[in-house]
């Protein structure tokens, strides 16, 4: 009998696990993914309001680059959500899953809000912004800290309880929000008189420190993560639990500080959006961000560089889908749409970074 | 007396909503599948079901309610169906992160209610479906007349009785059949279940699906009855859409502890509105916003004790958010 | 020839693990009414062979005949649907499920379904060859053995005529052993084809009547059992003629490095696993501690290491090299304290990649582990770990693409050289090694026991936990044997035999060592 060189029945496709891809096709594979999914929003653009797509996405395009002040509100929006970003990516990296960025962000903004309201005319300035400052990076860590601890002692399921902690902080917010504004119909913008706690403005923009702060926090955690004693401990505790503790890590303590730094950092984000962008708090004020953060960070796989990329492609869509809506009279929400398509891509395309498809009488050439 | 029954008229309806959600959620998850998308789906859900009967009310010379009632159900499982598809390919058939892709759904089913929402408005702030709201409101003729009783019990849609009737149905699923057997054999241990012989990723996707059809009804009951018919503010459903993945949390996975559990949360959820009539008390609209949040504060409550007491029977299913690849070294 | 009695033939299979050929071109058979014997070493492939069989894994290349019908086997179900049954080595049962419910998992569609029949059906089966076993408990609450019984009731339920069973005596005690061959010899009588993976000779020879051998994913041929010995067995697993003699030179001036005294642990379940534990370990001696896996080793190992609670009473001194007069208390402390309490303590643990090392990380990442921590900058410095990793890539011959390759991606030896290499480095007062040389190699396991005696020779104390009884009566100067979580007798390695630390290992012996 001669030597078989291929089975008869196999099947027609086949999984099997990578050891491992060059950089570049993985860049590929991503920017194929992208590629795609901007093919299937232009045939959804064409197919629901028959305009031209590549006469849409030139006008996304100019919702992002049109004039300098756009490219700088851009840039605004992209601090925020790379701010959230940041702040989940530790605890990500930790196997932590805060899916409560988004009631830390608020919960943060209301201690800014409620700092700026109650002390604004009794501080001076600097002693303000410092206030402001640790009350709301205290808040966002208080939200970070309490399901930290119940995980740490109980192991109690972080995501469905992190979940649940951002409705706990929407109601607080719409409580204080209801104290503050008495009598009038909304809270406005706060302190519009006196203007106290307010960020000054930089080079034309109040945001521009929001921009200057996430700038050296994307640093500053970058270098946190990789070259960090915390950063290696929370790398270990997020790989093996087991590992750590042989390690002589303490888990319950990386735990619960990496949930206070991540709640703090997104507390501090709600400090950004108030002093530095809204000059108010609403419950929408975090608008979704503590979970678009979350796709940021997991994409990124906790690279606070790949993340900014990442983020800015979100806002940029976010900024386009709000140019298209009023320049064809269609609405924002197509943005959504528009996201969520390619969201649905990347992740989609994470399957041929990891895994490769076997045809059926392919051989593993490669492997041998 | 009347504000408690006013209460109870409320919260039936409501708990219904997000008894949709959860047991839809409940499903999936027995299959090892946690997907964050609820609120998507039954964004889905509810703008198909409500898209396709206002334009068969507008469309149609002589509308019929059966029909309309029908139209709506069945597109509003079809698109939830189609939501669970994108979420069931990408996470079974391509492993994403469970979490990442539910996440992205909910965006994704928000936008596109939102988006093809403002279509149907046409510029004004609310639009209606009359004609199938009442079919779907409509209450029990004759029972409902019954006094007390047949007020708090039969005068609700019929949607609200089906629900306590899937709910019976999916616990004799899961407990008494052999593809129940099967299916949370599939959520505690993929590769178990592979070896009997299972197919685990059609078990997978089918639990999907199905649940995505559930949860999406509750959409489809938020808009036609609970909503009056009206499709207008629809916010709200994003919110009905995590209190009912709440909800799955609260029974334990257990779709029996669902009826009552979702008629809890009902009360819980308006208990600012009721209860300091009920006491004779005046409350400060801003204790109200706190107020609600107790049905949050309460699901926290059971996770802890659920983690603290360890009952294994109690636990989400023990593959819950993990992918299975059978080669897996 | 008659080709009617395969069961199963096998035509040049091969698979491929990531550029690994975990099984080279293999063609076997397997005939009905037989026992046949899978030997071959630790990672030679045997369960990845099974696998492909039991539809687990689907082969590169070649065919697989059953019953000489030519058969894809794409998944278990279309295995069982051939009368295919396997019993991994790490039971397929759902936990939260009643033994009733795992028997009844994945039955064909056609029957009614009722678990009521399931359950007579199942008694049946458990009567004809008297399992014992409550087929209305939870898995969570069985024993292993019974968890196995469970495994094998199942197969039998789906009507299995071809079974395979991947180690199956590793986790039982000799009795339960002896019953498991019974029911073999009893399903060979029924005429159904059993194969047994196993690397235990005296095993293959009692139970088997031929024998299948693997070397490195290659089909080294069969014999039949009664023409074998467990030389000329050895001989074709290992491929030469081992020189088993392992050096074991003299302790010099031992030193009491650790007094344990009345150790007693509970598990997470509230079980006790270490039952009044009580011994003393020597600088400059190899103390081996022998047992059936699971009765107490892996926690007497992790409590010493700051890693287990103990109960109150227990007691775990350590005499400081120089100070052996000022004991040291370690329980109660933590892994951090014992290391900064300047206690070298060096732990190479059973499970390397799940708690020895970071499987993401490379080797220059691994060697920090446990020293990342020193000094007081908030920066880790990773200058010395990458020296120390050059080093034990070169000394050891760590094969490694590079240094940051993630060690998860490396073979089992190599990943055992980085650990091991690592725990040396730390010039250890106390050594401790679980499973030291499972699935390694024998060049490598011989470079593993060369260590060892290095560092016994440095006086250093050695805690060997082993499972090879040849390994530790070659090795070790003192034999601790543990039965239940109890110390079962300690024993002198160079007197003790076989036959007696394996008496020992078992509950039955345990009356008389007490007396």
């Amino acid at each position: 009998m001669t030597k078989a060189t291929q089975t008869v029945h196999e099947p027609l496709l086949r999984i099997a696990k990578r050891d491992g891809i060059p950089f570049g096709k993985k860049v590929l594979v991503r920017a194929v993914a992208i590629l795609l999914a901007l093919v299937v929003d232009a045939l959804f653009i064409f197919f629901v309001t028959g305009l031209n797509p590549l006469a849409v996405y030139g006008v996304m395009y100019q919702g992002t680059f049109a004039t300098p002040v756009r490219i700088s509100w851009a840039l605004r929006d992209l601090a925020t959500l790379l701010c959230v970003g940041i702040a989940l990516a530790p605890a990500f990296k930790m196997r932590f899953w805060n899916i409560g960025g988004e009631g830390q962000v608020l919960i943060g903004g209301l201690a800014t809000a409620l700092t700026m309201v109650y002390l604004g005319s009794s501080l001076p300035a600097p002693l303000l912004f410092v206030a402001m400052f640790v009350a709301s990076a205290a808040a966002g860590a208080l939200w970070g800290f309490i399901p930290a601890w119940f995980k740490s002692r109980w192991n109690t399921n972080e995501t469905l309880f992190t979940l649940m902690m951002n409705y706990v902080a929407t109601s607080i917010v719409a409580c204080m929000t209801n104290i503050m504004r008495g009598q009038a119909s909304s809270l406005g913008t706060l302190n519009k008189a006196t203007k106290a706690g307010w960020f000054p403005v930089l080079f034309g923009q109040r945001y521009t420190i929001n921009i200057i702060v996430v700038l050296v926090l994307t640093f500053a955690m970058y270098a946190y993560l990789k070259y960090s004693k915390h950063g290696y401990e929370i790398a270990v505790v997020g790989e093996s639990e087991n590992t750590a503790r042989y390690a002589g890590i303490n888990v319950r303590r990386v735990m619960i500080r990496t949930m206070i730094i991540s709640g703090a950092i997104c507390g501090l984000c709600g400090f950004l959006i108030v002093a530095g962008k809204d000059q108010t708090i609403s419950t929408t004020s975090a608008g979704g961000r503590g979970f678009t953060a979350i796709i940021v960070a997991w994409l990124a796989k906790f690279n606070t560089f790949y993340m900014a990329l990442i983020s800015f492609l979100l806002v940029f869509l976010e900024r386009g889908a709000s140019e298209i809506a009023s320049a064809y009279s269609l609405n924002e929400y197509a943005a959504d749409i528009i996201t969520g398509v390619i969201l649905f891509f990347i992740l989609g395309s994470e399957f041929f970074i990891n895994y490769r498809v076997v045809l059926r009488g392919e051989t593993h050439k490669e492997g041998k | 007396m009347s504000s408690l029954i006013a209460w109870i008229l409320r919260a039936i309806p409501f708990g219904t909503i997000i008894m949709y959600g959860a047991m839809g959620e409940i499903v999936t998850e027995k299959s090892g599948n946690l997907n964050l998308g609820v609120p998507g789906i039954m964004y889905l859900g509810g703008f198909a079901g409500f898209a396709s009967a206002y334009y068969y009310e507008n469309l149609t010379a002589n509308p019929n309610p059966v029909l309309s009632v029908v139209i709506a159900l069945l597109c509003a499982l079809i698109a939830s169906t189609l939501g669970g598809l994108i979420y069931a390919f990408l996470t079974i058939t391509l492993r994403a992160n469970q979490n990442v892709t539910g996440l992205a759904l909910t965006t994704f089913g928000m936008g596109v209610a939102n988006f093809f929402g403002v279509f149907i408005l046409n510029g004004s702030s609310y639009s209606a479906a009359p004609l199938a709201n009442k079919a779907f409101a409509a209450k029990i003729p004759v029972l409902s007349g019954l006094g007390t009783v047949g007020q708090v019990v039969f005068s609700y849609g019929f949607l609200v009785y089906a629900a306590i009737v899937l709910a019976i149905v999916l616990f004799w699923f899961l407990s008494r059949t052999r593809m129940g057997l099967n299916l949370r054999a599939v959520g505690e241990n993929p590769a178990t279940a592979d070896a009997a012989g299972i197919n685990v990723t059609r078990y997978k996707y089918v639990a999907t699906l199905c649940g995505a059809a559930i949860s999406g009804v509750g959409g489809l009951y938020y808009v036609l009855d609970y909503n009056q018919g009206i499709w207008a503010t629809t916010e709200q459903i994003e919110a009905l859409g995590w209190l009912a993945v709440a909800l799955v949390i609260f029974t334990t996975w257990k779709p029996l502890n669902a009826i009552w559990g979702a008629y809890l949360f009902g009360m819980l959820y308006w208990l600012y509105q009721f209860l300091p009539s009920l006491m004779g008390i005046s409350v400060p609209s801003y204790a109200t916003d706190l107020i609600q949040m107790v049905p949050y504060v309460v699901t926290i409550l059971v996770l802890i004790v659920v983690s603290l007491r360890r009952k294994k029977e109690n636990q989400p299913p023990a593959s819950l958010g993990i992918a299975y690849f059978r080669e897996e070294r | 020839m008659a080709q009617t009695q395969y069961a199963i033939r096998l035509e040049h299979v091969t698979k491929t693990f990531g550029g690994v050929a975990a099984n080279q071109d293999i063609s076997m058979q397997i005939r009905r009414g037989e026992i046949l014997s899978l030997l071959g070493e630790n990672g030679s492939g045997k369960t990845t062979l099974m696998n492909m069989i039991a539809g687990i894994y689907y082969p590169d290349e070649g065919q697989i005949y059953v019953n000489d019908q030519l058969a894809d086997i794409r998944s278990p179900r279309d295995a069982l649907a051939l009368g295919i049954g396997m019993i991994h080595q790490h039971f397929k049962l759902v936990d939260v499920f009643t033994a009733v419910e795992n028997i009844a998992l994945g039955l064909p569609k056609g029957e009614r379904f009722d678990l009521r029949r399931v359950r007579d059906k199942a008694r049946a089966i458990c009567e004809k060859y008297q399992f014992a076993l409550d087929l209305d408990q939870k898995v969570y609450e069985m024993s292993v053995s019974q968890k196995q019984t469970l495994e094998i009731v199942k197969v039998l339920f789906r009507g299995a005529d071809i079974l395979i069973l991947d180690e199956p005596t590793a986790v039982l005690t000799p009795q339960e052993t002896e019953r498991l061959f019974e029911v073999m010899r009893n399903m060979r009588a029924d005429g159904k084809a059993v194969i047994i993976i196993t690397h235990k000779l005296h095993e293959v020879l009692e139970i088997s009547d031929r024998v299948a051998i693997l070397r490195r994913g290659c089909y080294v041929g069969d014999v039949l059992t009664a023409d074998a010995t467990e030389a000329s067995l050895t001989e074709m697993m290992v491929g030469k003629k081992v020189e088993l003699d392992i050096e074991r030179p003299e302790p010099k001036d031992p030193v009491r490095r650790l007094a344990i005294q009345n150790l007693t642990v509970y598990n997470a379940e509230g079980i006790k696993v270490l039952d009044d534990v009580s011994f003393d370990a020597y600088g400059g001696e190899i103390l081996g501690i022998a047992g059936i896996s699971g009765n107490g080793q892996k926690e007497l190992l992790e409590a010493i290491a700051g890693l287990q609670h103990a109960a109150p009473g227990s007691d775990v001194k350590f005499f400081p090299p120089e100070r052996e007069h000022q004991p040291m208390e370690l329980l109660g402390k933590t892994p951090r304290a014992i290391t900064e309490a300047g206690v070298h303590l060096s732990f190479v643990p059973e499970d390397r990649l799940g708690m020895g090392l970071v499987g993401s990380m490379g080797m220059t990442d691994n060697m920090m582990l446990k020293s990342y921590d020193a000094g007081h900058s908030p920066l880790v410095d990773r200058k010395a770990p990458q020296e120390l990793a050059k080093e034990i890539k070169e000394e050891l011959g760590v094969v490694t693409p590079d240094l940051n390759t993630p060690v998860s991606r490396l073979s089992g030896g190599n990943v055992q050289k980085v650990l091991v290499g690592r725990e040396l480095a730390a010039s250890p007062i106390v050594l401790m090694t679980a499973y030291a040389v499972r699935g390694l190699d024998i060049n490598t396991s011989y470079t593993i026991y060369r260590l060892l005696n290095e560092q016994k020779k440095k006086g250093v104390a050695v805690l060997f936990v082993g499972e090879d009884l040849d390994v530790l009566l070659q090795l070790c100067d003192r034999i601790l044997v543990l039965c239940g979580g109890r110390v079962n007798g300690i024993l002198d390695g160079r007197t003790a035999t076989k036959e007696e630390v394996g008496l020992r290992m078992t509950n039955l012996v345990k009356e008389d060592a007490e007396q």
